[in-house]
């Protein structure tokens, strides 16, 4: 009777230790965006470009719109490709069997790493006789966000009770208006989560468009050009000598809206979890 | 009615072609890296490939064995120290932290699951290389830079830890209390109860869990790459030396040497590398998950 006590007391510290490990490195890795980005953030930094004789001076504008310029159409594509893959997997439409197994091949997508992406980007951009440019960057993260936004959003549709599509079936509804109007409507804020998580990833990656966004300094003018984004602004200040505090600047940045990101995903989903039905 | 039949087709037809693009994209990315990696294949076998440590494209040698080690050691040092820690951590804020804690925490973890890796390898790049440096070599009586194998390790566990625990919180909720209520009812403590009823009710998730951490610690590549060293000539004889991963090969060679076809196609079997494991470890993971099932009846 005592050892069970004792093992109890025993793991339950274990837990309380691995606990604090886990907020003690997390808490250790905001403060220091957030203390170093804070000093070396200024105006200057989020309304101009880098100068163009010292990548050290100026500001980081370019990467921020470089960013938002590949992600957001990105993510754009990625949720209406997924949305569709999302609900053509149910059962409906689809035998369990193939849809399991598709289901498979989005599981290994998801795992395959960004630089793969990159890698096959990049190889038909030069079969293609493209250069570096947000068009190429942005199929990349379109690639890299599918499976995840995909992925999630099948999980909340796989949620819709069935009780619902019949009801919307012997209404006399067709398939695709039960799937469209019935059904994304019940796993809408999944959906919104799934759209939003995946908007995080490819607002954050930098090894699918590190070779096929380019770089540069100036603020691109057409999908055709090369641009900087936050996280290849990150990777590329890191290794100049003294370009640190510009990093850590870009790195608040970037941290502050993937906080923003989360924080909405979390109030979006419960402001439409009234419109379920339960 | 026609018309509502008409976009019912069309609707359906369109949601069929994604899915045929999204099957098309995992077998042209496959078919286009294998046809890529033939160069090599043709001109040194794939056993010289992964057990040759000579690097050297000027005569086509391209030993990949340090890469491998570099990656296994990385990956495999980064989830023991990463599923331990993070099982235990789910545990406690999913079973044991008073509902405040939890509120607080989970948002918490799932914006640390979003943190983008650039920002994990800055953070690691100032305040781990140092520390290794300066306290943790030492220790052990070994001299590094600090930018080493066991740095890339710590910081892709830290990088994992968010992952694990806010899937694994989630499957521990999705358990039916009564399943917990029964086990302690026969008075079972509350670590027993864990142990026997929640560990194997959830297992199929925590597995699926684990393997999402394994495909980001393996797959990382530009965390690593700020705190590995990226050596790749010899097989590090020691945690402190540096290394290389296969990831992160890629983003360190690509830039300059595209121009060299044969290195391009080397380039290219190490993404295929890559691809194969990942392949690999989820359909073990899938089998796993199968005879899990079939052994505790879900």
């Amino acid at each position: 009777m005592n050892r069970r006590i004792i093992e109890e007391n025993v793991f339950r510290f274990l837990m309380i230790a691995s606990l604090c490990i886990v907020i003690g490195s997390l808490v250790i890795i905001f403060g220091l965006v957030a203390v170093n980005g804070i000093s070396s953030l200024s105006i200057e930094m989020v309304t101009k470009t880098p100068s163009p004789d010292n990548p050290l001076g100026g500001g980081i504008l370019n990467a921020i719109v470089g960013s938002l310029l590949l992600a957001l159409p990105a993510t754009c594509f990625a949720s209406i490709i997924g949305i569709g893959i999302a609900l053509y997997l149910q059962s409906d439409f689809l035998h369990p069997g193939i849809s399991n197994f598709i289901r498979f091949m989005l599981d290994v997508l998801w795992g395959v790493p960004s630089i793969v992406y990159g890698i096959f980007c990049f190889t038909i951009m030069i079969y293609l006789g493209m250069g570096a440019s947000i068009l190429v960057g942005m199929v990349a993260l379109t690639l890299l966000e599918v499976p995840i936004i995909t992925r999630c959003m099948d999980e909340a549709i796989k949620m819709v009770p069935i009780g619902l599509k019949e009801g919307a079936y012997s209404l006399g509804s067709t398939k695709f208006e039960t799937a469209v109007r019935v059904v994304q409507k019940q796993a809408f804020p999944g959906i919104l989560a799934g759209i939003l998580l995946g908007l995080g990833r490819g607002i954050g990656d930098a090894a699918s468009i590190l070779f096929t966004a380019g770089f540069s300094n100036r603020i691109p003018t057409s999908i055709f050009d090369s641009t900087a984004a936050l996280p290849t602004m990150i990777f590329n200040l890191f290794s100049l000598p003294s370009g640190q505090p510009k990093a850590y600047a870009a790195a608040f940045i970037l941290l502050v809206i993937v906080v923003i990101i989360s924080v909405c995903s979390r109030l979006l989903t419960r402001k439409f979890r009234q419109n379920v039905i339960k | 009615m026609d018309k509502r039949k008409l976009r019912d087709l069309i609707g359906t037809k369109l949601m069929l072609m994604v899915v045929l693009f999204i099957s098309s994209i995992f077998f042209l990315i496959f078919i286009l890296l294998f046809y890529k990696s033939t160069l090599v294949l043709e001109r040194t076998s794939i056993i010289d490939v992964l057990f040759s440590s000579t690097w050297n494209p000027d005569y086509g040698q391209f030993g990949l064995a340090p890469v491998i080690v570099g990656t296994m050691l990385v990956t495999g040092i980064a989830l023991i120290i990463a599923i331990p820690i993070s099982l235990l951590s789910a545990i406690y804020i999913a079973e044991y932290a008073p509902k405040r804690i939890r509120r607080i925490l989970r948002p918490f973890i799932d914006v640390l699951a979003g943190v983008p890796s650039v920002v994990y390898g800055l953070c690691a790049f100032l305040i781990l290389v140092p520390l290794v440096k300066e306290v943790i070599a030492p220790w052990f009586g070994v001299q590094s830079t600090g930018l080493c194998i066991f740095t890339a390790a710590i910081a892709l566990s830290v990088m994992v830890f968010p992952i694990i625990i806010s899937l694994c919180i989630e499957s521990f909720d999705a358990i039916p209390i009564a399943l917990k209520e029964a086990s302690l009812s026969v008075g079972a403590t509350k670590w027993e109860t864990i142990k026997k009823v929640v560990f194997r009710a959830s297992a199929p998730s925590v597995i699926a869990a684990i393997l999402l951490g394994f495909g980001r610690a393996f797959g990382e590549t530009i965390a690593v790459n700020m705190v590995i060293g990226n050596m790749f000539n010899q097989i590090p004889s020691s945690l402190f030396q540096p290394g290389q991963t296969l990831a992160s090969l890629i983003a360190s060679k690509y830039g300059e040497l595209m121009s060299i076809p044969l290195h391009e196609s080397a380039l290219m079997l190490v993404a295929l590398i890559l691809f194969v494991v990942v392949l690999l470890f989820n359909l073990a993971g899938l089998l796993i998950l199968r005879r899990a099932k079939k052994r505790w009846k879900y």
